[in-house]
């Protein structure tokens, strides 16, 4: 036995994976580095002294590497047995931050752990989730063309997201979203994607182009549609495909004039509808926000002007770098820490400053190929449960990925949601080492058929 | 597993990839199609520090420096920083009480942010450095930062060296690209100003890296970028300094100013005006304050009445005219005019100081007793000249010839804002008289050097050159030359490098003869207690008549007679006779220069006539009344540096409201003159020469 031991552990690991993860931890460590680096105070013994970032970084990596030991040391069976049980338990904890929670940067979504660590529940939550709709997807009688199942798996995936909207981050709230990527790949109708898509488009739309020449386009694409199908309709009576243009021409009017309007100016707070505006290019008049209004009443002063002051200045950041970069630890706008959270939610700047296009591009590509590398070994899966697992891990990295550096280069709105494994922050990292050494132990049994 | 599901893997990695090629899109257009991230990364982040370079220093004609550079120190506080520190302590050195020191927290986060050092209190003194360098541990966030400051170790020729001042915007806009910037200093009068270029030196250029609190974080690249600052030239100037501080010692407690030229060069060898000031009050922490005590100053300090002075020169004008009159072939040196103390020819006379006959019975005579009669009659012919016809254009002859000598018209001297006197124009006298009437009876005062005749003591003391010199003078400088000339330089200096020769017509007999005057006026004439050992001195007395009381005492010589090396000009306002006291401050100036040591009775005159108080007593009786805190009040409501100083530098006319001090022989009738303003001095300079790198 302790001989074959050693043997049977490594056996069927992805070696690429968890060389890509190790890649990746240290790309965040460097980049860490970059953004804390003053020549004047640094010693290489700040490396381990743990009052720097960089050094508690290396901290949370060396505790992520022993987690990720213990977890392909473990059998495979027990994460589909307890994935009910763990996802109750995450459901207890997100709760729980109610009661023991802390408030870190507004957010009241944060549990002390003392020494100055805390957890975010949030986080982990996000493995209790992927495991609990792998384990109820992959179900033998599963029929997920059935409407129940597939609101049951909705419910799974958006049950964490509405807890988190309750403690005021919408931002972790939204990658509960990237789970209908993996509902999509089991079957989910993709009609309700693109409805979504649309829906997004619309917005979109509403932002962009004033609301009156909107209204005149969506009428004139309706009519469009009539005519196209005007024999169908007019000719075989097909009375309900005509009612049910209208009826979505009459939907999307009320979005563009009644419900985008009520959600920026009544729901959101001023400096979210500034956030989304700016992403698209366009200024939001914080004149219409109820909540600003309500906060001028209660103060009597006029609200500052939320401003994109993040996103420019890590624009400038990113744009500076050029095709090369400035070099490692030359970045002017980094030493000069003009990119706010650089450490964290904008790490990617200092990334694109020192190393340019290149260097960013080199980046994308490893992120590329960890989620093509995932996907692959999805699909090479015998058990659906290992399968549904894998795409929602791809699925959150994806989502992760896209939004964060999205947003760093001004494609989407500012949302403080970190960078897979590059980011400051002990919960994310160990988050993503558990959901990928999670993976990477599923699949060494990739043989075996796990329910 | 459904099956029919296998192909939407296929569909969500062609998203993925159709997301992934977005954000390279956008990281294409963001870091190799927009070049604004780049220029703005620059903006932010790097902080470009000018590095002032040490101003040029000044030295006399010996070699003894007059302006030079001294290490002052500013106390500066980056108030972030300054935290747990002993306030009491602190206020109790610098001489404030906590209530100020809060203000100036207040005020220096208002200003420079709390990330940033700020000034906290400017140009410290001495004893205060000495006792904060002790103490400096106590205080975080505070230090001693070095400044350098004007230094003037004879404390003398303020109105000549000029101040430093702080650059306005206007000076901005005259000056964009020159490298100034807000804040800076630069020379606003007198040399300081005239040759700004040549002292200011090239500023460098230092590149920092900051953070977006504006702190530096380090050089940028190494300091690959930076241009290192390079020290302003140095002047030499014909200035004798010894000289200068004799001057303004024996023009104490008086009003007045003396112009000393070497008639050889054209060097000024001094030029003191009085009442002045110690340069020195114009350097410190007390700048603000002095500038306001000098510009409210009714005796007017900061007047440079050398240049800015207008005078009728009385009777020191009456050598000039003889010369006129010897060369237009009106007199010989032998004519003579029966005078009998006054002159009856033009209805009023014109009194005569001396009576008896023979005082006027030959030029040279009538010079040795500055006859009023013999050059009323004289400046008569010329304007009657028959050769003209007209009295117009005998009197345009006239003004020719004074134009030549140099009154009426600007020298051009290398310090700004010099004033060209007035030798009226025939549209003047036309205007008063109803059109060409008048004749040269309604003028004649003018043969004595008053009616609307006025000089500055640096023409007068020109004319006095031009005399000794027989013919040519040169333009009256202080610079002779410049440390490391440039052709720029050599352009601008070489105008006091070239010999006017407007009277090399006038024959060396005529200049003879008036020289021989004037050498009689030294002897048993006028001025006649006027004697330097073993010197002949051509010497000519003047009384000025004018508004404001009693005369103006005037007096001009040159020495020696074969041989000039100084020619002077003195004037003391309401001091009487020129005999009495500007004669002997001429006799001691040039004694000082030419025997470069006083007698033991020159000195008892020197310490005898600079205790002699001649004030009028109407700005006595201003003084007194000048209650000395209301005075420190006023003071503090004026800011030195939009204060009005005396300069001029566009070449422009401009309206100037009649300023009776200036020009005391002038009748205020409410209306403006056009005075004809000259540039900036070294305004032709080659503009690129002196501009930082960038």
């Amino acid at each position: 036995m302790s001989r074959s031991y050693p043997k049977s552990v490594s056996k069927g690991v992805d070696w690429l994976t968890v060389v890509l993860y190790l890649v990746l931890v240290c790309t965040g460590i460097l980049c860490i580095f970059m953004v804390e680096y003053n020549p004047a105070t640094f010693t290489p013994s700040s490396f381990f002294e743990g009052t720097t970032n960089y050094s508690k970084q290396i901290l949370f990596a060396g505790i992520c590497l022993v987690i990720g030991t213990f977890i392909i040391l473990s059998d495979s069976k027990l994460y589909p047995a307890f994935a009910n049980l763990i996802y109750v338990f995450g459901i207890i904890l997100m709760l729980s931050v109610f009661v023991i929670g802390k408030d870190i940067n507004g957010s009241k979504s944060w549990i002390p752990l003392g020494g100055g660590f805390n957890l975010q529940p949030a986080e982990l939550c996000k493995i209790s989730t992927a495991l609990a709709l792998a384990k109820y997807l992959s179900k033998l009688n599963m029929d997920f063309t059935r409407l129940q199942s597939q609101v049951t798996a909705g419910a799974i995936a958006l049950l964490p997201a509405a807890i988190s909207v309750l403690q005021h981050e919408a931002g972790l709230a939204l990658v509960y979203l990237s789970f209908f990527i993996v509902m999509y790949r089991e079957g989910l109708p993709g009609i309700i994607l693109v409805v979504g898509f649309s829906f997004g488009a619309l917005v979109v739309a509403t932002l962009l182009v004033e609301k009156n020449t909107l209204a005149i386009i969506l009428t004139v694409i309706a009519g469009l549609l009539v005519f196209i199908l005007r024999y169908q309709i007019f000719v075989r009576k097909r009375w309900n495909i005509f009612i049910m243009i209208v009826s979505i021409w009459f939907v999307c009017v009320g979005i563009q004039r009644f419900a985008v309007p009520y959600i920026f100016n009544d729901v959101f707070e001023c400096y979210q509808s500034q956030r989304i505006y700016s992403a698209v290019g366009k200024d939001y008049d914080c004149s219409q926000n109820k909540h600003s209004l309500e906060t001028e009443e209660a103060t009597g002063k006029t609200a500052s002007k939320p401003d994109d002051y993040n996103v420019r200045q890590s624009k400038i950041a990113i744009g500076s770098g050029g095709f090369l970069g400035k070099g490692f630890l030359k970045g002017t706008q980094t030493r000069g820490k003009y990119v706010p959270e650089q450490h964290t939610d904008f790490i990617f700047t200092s990334l694109g400053e020192a190393f340019g296009f290149v260097g960013s591009f080199i980046f994308l590509a490893i992120y590329f190929l960890l989620l093509l590398r995932i996907v692959f070994i999805a699909e090479r899966q015998r058990s659906a449960f290992s399968r549904i697992y894998a795409y929602s891990v791809a699925s959150i990295l994806f989502f992760h990925i896209v939004v964060n550096v999205c947003m760093t280069v001004g494609l989407f709105p500012v949302i403080g949601i970190p960078l897979p494994l590059v980011s400051y922050g002990g919960s994310s990292m160990l988050t993503f080492t558990i959901l990928i050494f999670i993976l990477v132990r599923l699949d060494a049994d990739r043989q075996m058929v796990l329910r | 597993m459904p099956v029919y599901n296998q192909s939407r893997s296929r569909i969500i990695q062609i998203f993925f990839i159709l997301v992934f090629l977005m954000m390279l899109l956008q990281l294409l257009n963001l870091q190799i199609f927009s070049s604004e991230y780049k220029l703005q990364a620059e903006n932010n982040a790097i902080y470009r520090k000018v590095v002032y370079p040490d101003r040029g220093i000044i030295y006399d004609r010996n070699g003894k420096a007059v302006l030079e550079n001294t290490i002052m120190y500013d106390l500066m506080v980056t108030p972030s920083e300054a935290k747990g520190l002993d306030t009491n302590a602190l206020c109790s050195i610098v001489g404030i009480d906590t209530a100020e020191f809060h203000k100036r927290m207040v005020t220096a986060i208002i200003k420079n942010s709390r990330y940033k050092p700020s000034i906290f209190e400017p140009l410290i003194s001495d004893e205060v450095f000495a006792r904060l360098n002790e103490n400096m541990y106590k205080f975080p966030g505070f230090n001693i930062v070095e400044r350098p400051v004007r230094a003037y170790p004879f404390h003398s020729a303020a109105n000549v060296l000029g101040y430093l001042g702080e650059v306005d915007s206007n000076f901005l806009k005259r000056h964009a690209g020159e490298g100034y910037d807000q804040g800076d200093y630069a020379g606003m009068t007198g040399l300081e100003r005239s040759y700004e270029k040549v002292l200011m030196g090239q500023r460098g250029v230092k590149r920092y890296i900051r953070d977006n609190k504006n702190r530096i974080q380090g050089s940028y690249e190494n300091g690959t970028y930076d241009t290192s600052a390079i020290a302003g030239r140095n002047l030499y100037t014909s200035m004798d300094i010894d000289l200068q501080m004799l001057a303004e010692k024996l023009l104490q407690n008086k009003i007045g100013s003396v112009v000393a030229i070497n008639p050889k060069t054209g060097g000024i060898l001094a030029m003191a005006t009085s009442p002045s000031y110690d340069p020195t009050m114009l350097t410190g922490s007390q700048r603000r304050k002095n500038f306001g005590k000098l510009i409210l100053d009714t005796a007017r300090p900061l007047l440079n009445r050398a240049i800015k002075g207008q005078y009728p020169p009385g009777s020191t004008y009456k050598p000039l005219s003889a010369l006129i009159a010897l060369d237009e072939g009106i007199i010989t040196p032998a004519y003579g005019y029966p005078c009998a103390g006054a002159y009856y020819s033009c209805g009023r006379p014109v009194k005569c100081t001396e009576h008896w006959q023979g005082h006027s019975k030959d030029l040279r005579t009538a010079i040795a007793y500055s006859c009023n009669s013999y050059f009323s009659n004289v400046f008569r012919m010329i304007v009657d000249n028959p050769k003209y016809h007209n009295p117009r254009l005998g009197y345009l002859e006239w003004k020719h010839y004074m134009n030549a000598f140099g009154y009426g018209i600007d020298l051009n001297i290398d310090i700004p804002s010099e004033d060209d006197g007035n030798i009226p124009d025939t549209s003047g006298y036309n205007k008063d008289f109803g059109g060409p009437r008048w004749n040269s009876c309604n003028i004649v005062t003018l043969g004595i050097g008053q009616d609307r005749m006025l000089a500055t003591p640096l023409q007068i003391a020109n004319a006095m050159c031009i005399i000794a010199n027989k013919g040519y003078y040169y333009t009256p400088h202080f610079v002779d030359s410049i440390e490391n000339e440039t052709i720029a330089d050599t352009q601008f200096i070489g105008k006091y490098r070239f010999k006017h020769v407007p009277l090399e017509h006038i024959s060396d007999t005529s200049f003879n003869t008036v020289q021989m005057g004037m050498h009689d006026v030294a002897v048993f004439g006028t001025a006649k207690a006027v004697k330097i050992d073993g010197v002949n001195i051509c010497a000519k007395t003047g009384t000025a008549q004018n508004p404001h009381g009693k005369d103006h005492s005037l007096f001009v010589a040159f020495a020696p007679m074969e041989n000039p090396k100084i020619a002077i000009c003195v004037v003391v306002e309401n001091a009487g006779f020129g005999a009495t006291w500007a004669a002997p401050i001429a006799s001691l100036v040039m004694e000082k220069y030419l025997k470069d040591t006083l007698t033991t009775q020159s000195q008892a005159n020197v310490e005898r006539i600079s205790g002699a108080d001649l004030i009028p007593p109407a700005i006595k009786h201003w003084y007194f009344k000048q209650d000395s805190i209301k005075l420190v009040k006023q003071s503090q409501k004026i800011n030195p540096d939009a204060a009005p100083v005396f300069q001029n530098n566009l070449e422009t006319t401009k309206p100037v409201q009649f300023d009776p001090e200036a020009e005391p022989n002038r009748k205020d009738n409410g209306d403006t003159t056009q005075i004809k303003t000259k540039p900036d001095a070294i305004q032709q300079d080659n503009k690129k020469k002196i501009q930082p790198k960038h």
